[in-house]
């Protein structure tokens, strides 16, 4: 495999497709990256889902239940495009509920209030479309194909979660102190979605020598930042950041420091809800093993029975 | 202004029925969100939450157009005491395991698709255009738990027994999907209500294919709980209330 030209490749706008060679790291970058992104999605099922019973009108719970559903397609889609590179559903979920590969940091915050599900609505996915839309154009084809559809989706989510929360900010007292809250609480984990700034992101060089990272940390959160401020401004809530003002001649909002130690704690698992989440996650899985078992005894069952037919 | 009259009253009780069933049921299914065997169910079966929610979402605000008494769908699935919500029995069971749940669907899917068959030609015109749509999902929603319901039955032994245990739980249930009374016999005369006797032949004959396809028995009992369509409810109703209706009753008034 001549690395260099490979290289040379994926700068040039073409696709790298599943049956083509591809160097090691490239494959094993990718598939962790992937891999991570699906544990994301149905991780992050679980603070909006324990919120669909609650909902507060029909047609709320509607929309609410058609993105949870939408969340458990894009890690379907994602742990296929995984697939494409040679990694096994199975494999990559048993490595999630090991605990040796990660999922969103943010989804170990709690969702404690309905205001909470428009702001994971509006931030977090707000956030993830700012990191995915790069994604559109990653190297990797399956992956780019997968993205652009779960853009779309991610856009629908995000702009429910604005429309949400400008219902509550606009509401009545309580509903207002509810949405303050919610962005108080999401505010700067949704900043820290972006990762480490770049200086200490030791994997982003490589990855965007190959293509499969267009833009720096840095750079997208700031693109999520000037997106933000005005819309925060715009439901009349306050984001709690005291150092937040914007420069007048490059027209960037600049930030307060974002407390990465906070971060690393949550990385490490100690975040509010890790144990929670992970938990949640293993018992479905194996509450569900005899249900499993019974499809694959069946399948095999009846493939045997057809085979003795024909 | 136009005046209630009885049938608008009885259509209204009818649709809060099976508005009521929905609803009741969606928020069970609702309850397996991220906790379901597979990522695949997770979808299938919110899939099948949100045709429910449809239905409950059209059939609760014909209710309150009928009624008159200017409620809308919310006002009716969040501001009714149990007493006045009129569910089967059925719907309400706590979802036990995957079996149950299966189980519990196959009976319910097996009813609403002749149920939904037969309303598309209802004499209400607003009824039968609910059915329309209705009908197109229910057949999935039968497909659905057929299919696992064979694949439980005729897969490992946990899970044969399982299921089956599932069925006899929720089987003394079903008997008050054909019940009727003064009411319905009056909208079954007017054509507007289907007919249970109807229903039930059918869906014996396919709750009885589907067992036999899954090596699974009939169960066999004697016992017929019932009430649901005059307010009783089992002990796990209030607590299923509760959690859909509190959120939407501590701000009263407000919008959402
Ligand atoms: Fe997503
Ligand atoms: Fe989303």
């Amino acid at each position: 495999m001549d690395e260099q030209a490979f290289t040379a490749r994926v700068t040039g706008d073409d696709r790298v497709e599943p049956r083509d060679e591809m160097p090691d790291g490239y494959r094993r970058t990718l598939v962790r990256q992937i891999a991570q992104h699906a544990h994301s999605e149905i991780i992050g099922m679980q603070p909006e889902g324990n919120w669909i019973t609650r909902a507060p009108s029909l047609r709320r719970k509607a929309i609410l239940v058609a993105k949870v559903q939408d969340e458990a397609g894009h890690g379907l889609y994602l742990y296929s495009a995984a697939e494409t590179l040679g990694a096994d559903r199975d494999e990559l979920l048993d490595l999630l509920h090991t605990g040796r590969q990660k999922y969103s940091t943010i989804f170990n915050y709690p969702a404690t209030s309905w205001a909470d599900v428009a702001a994971i609505g509006w931030l977090v996915d707000g956030a993830a479309i700012v990191n995915q839309v790069p994604l559109t154009r990653c190297s990797y084809g399956p992956y780019a194909r997968a993205m652009v559809r779960i853009c779309k989706e991610e856009s629908f989510h995000q702009r429910q979660g604005f429309e949400a929360m400008a219902v509550l900010a606009a509401g009545s007292p309580a509903q207002r102190r509810m949405a303050q809250e919610a962005l108080d609480r999401w505010w700067w984990p949704a900043l820290m979605m972006f990762g480490p700034s770049d200086v200490d992101s030791p994997n982003s060089a490589q990855s965007m020598a190959w293509g499969i990272k267009r833009f720096s940390n840095d750079e997208l959160r700031q693109r999520f930042v000037d997106a933000t401020v005005p819309q925060a401004e715009f439901l009349g809530l306050v984001v709690p950041d005291p150092d937040l003002r914007r420069d007048e001649e490059t027209g960037h909002y600049r930030t307060g420091q974002i407390d990465w130690s906070e971060f690393a704690t949550v990385m490490r698992g100690d975040g509010p809800c890790n144990r929670e989440r992970l938990a949640r996650r293993v018992a479905a899985h194996d509450d569900g093993g005899w249900v499993r078992e019974a499809a694959a005894a069946y399948a095999a069952k009846h493939a045997a029975a057809r085979a003795v037919a024909a | 202004m136009t005046t209630t009259t009885e049938v608008d009253l009885d259509v209204a009780t009818y649709c809060l029925r099976l508005g009521d069933d929905a609803l009741v049921l969606a928020q069970r299914l609702c309850e397996w969100a991220a906790r379901s065997p597979q990522l695949e169910e997770d979808v299938a079966l919110l899939n099948l939450a949100l045709d429910l929610l449809g239905q409950a979402r059209s059939l609760l605000t014909l209710a309150g157009v009928r009624e008159g008494r200017g409620r809308d769908e919310d006002a009716l699935a969040f501001l009714r005491d149990e007493p006045d919500v009129v569910n089967l029995q059925l719907v309400e069971l706590e979802n036990g395991d995957f079996g149950r749940t299966m189980a519990r669907q196959l009976l319910v899917a097996a009813y609403a698709v002749p149920l939904w068959q037969a309303l598309c030609a209802s004499t209400d015109a607003d009824l039968a255009a609910i059915a329309g749509k209705a009908v197109k999902e229910v057949a999935y929603h039968l497909d659905h738990a057929r299919s696992w319901v064979v694949r439980l039955g005729d897969g490992t032994e946990e899970s044969h027994r399982r299921v089956q245990a599932g069925f006899d739980e929720v089987w003394p249930y079903g008997f008050e999907l054909f019940e009727v009374d003064p009411l319905l016999e009056r909208l079954i005369a007017r054509g507007v209500a289907a007919d249970p006797a109807a229903l039930q032949q059918v869906w014996r004959a396919t709750v009885e294919e589907v067992l036999a396809e899954a090596t699974l028995v009939v169960p066999e009992t004697g016992w017929r709980p019932t009430g649901g369509r005059s307010g009783a409810h089992t002990e796990a109703f209030g607590y299923l209330l509760a959690e859909l209706q509190h959120l939407h009753r501590s701000h009263p008034g407000v919008s959402w």
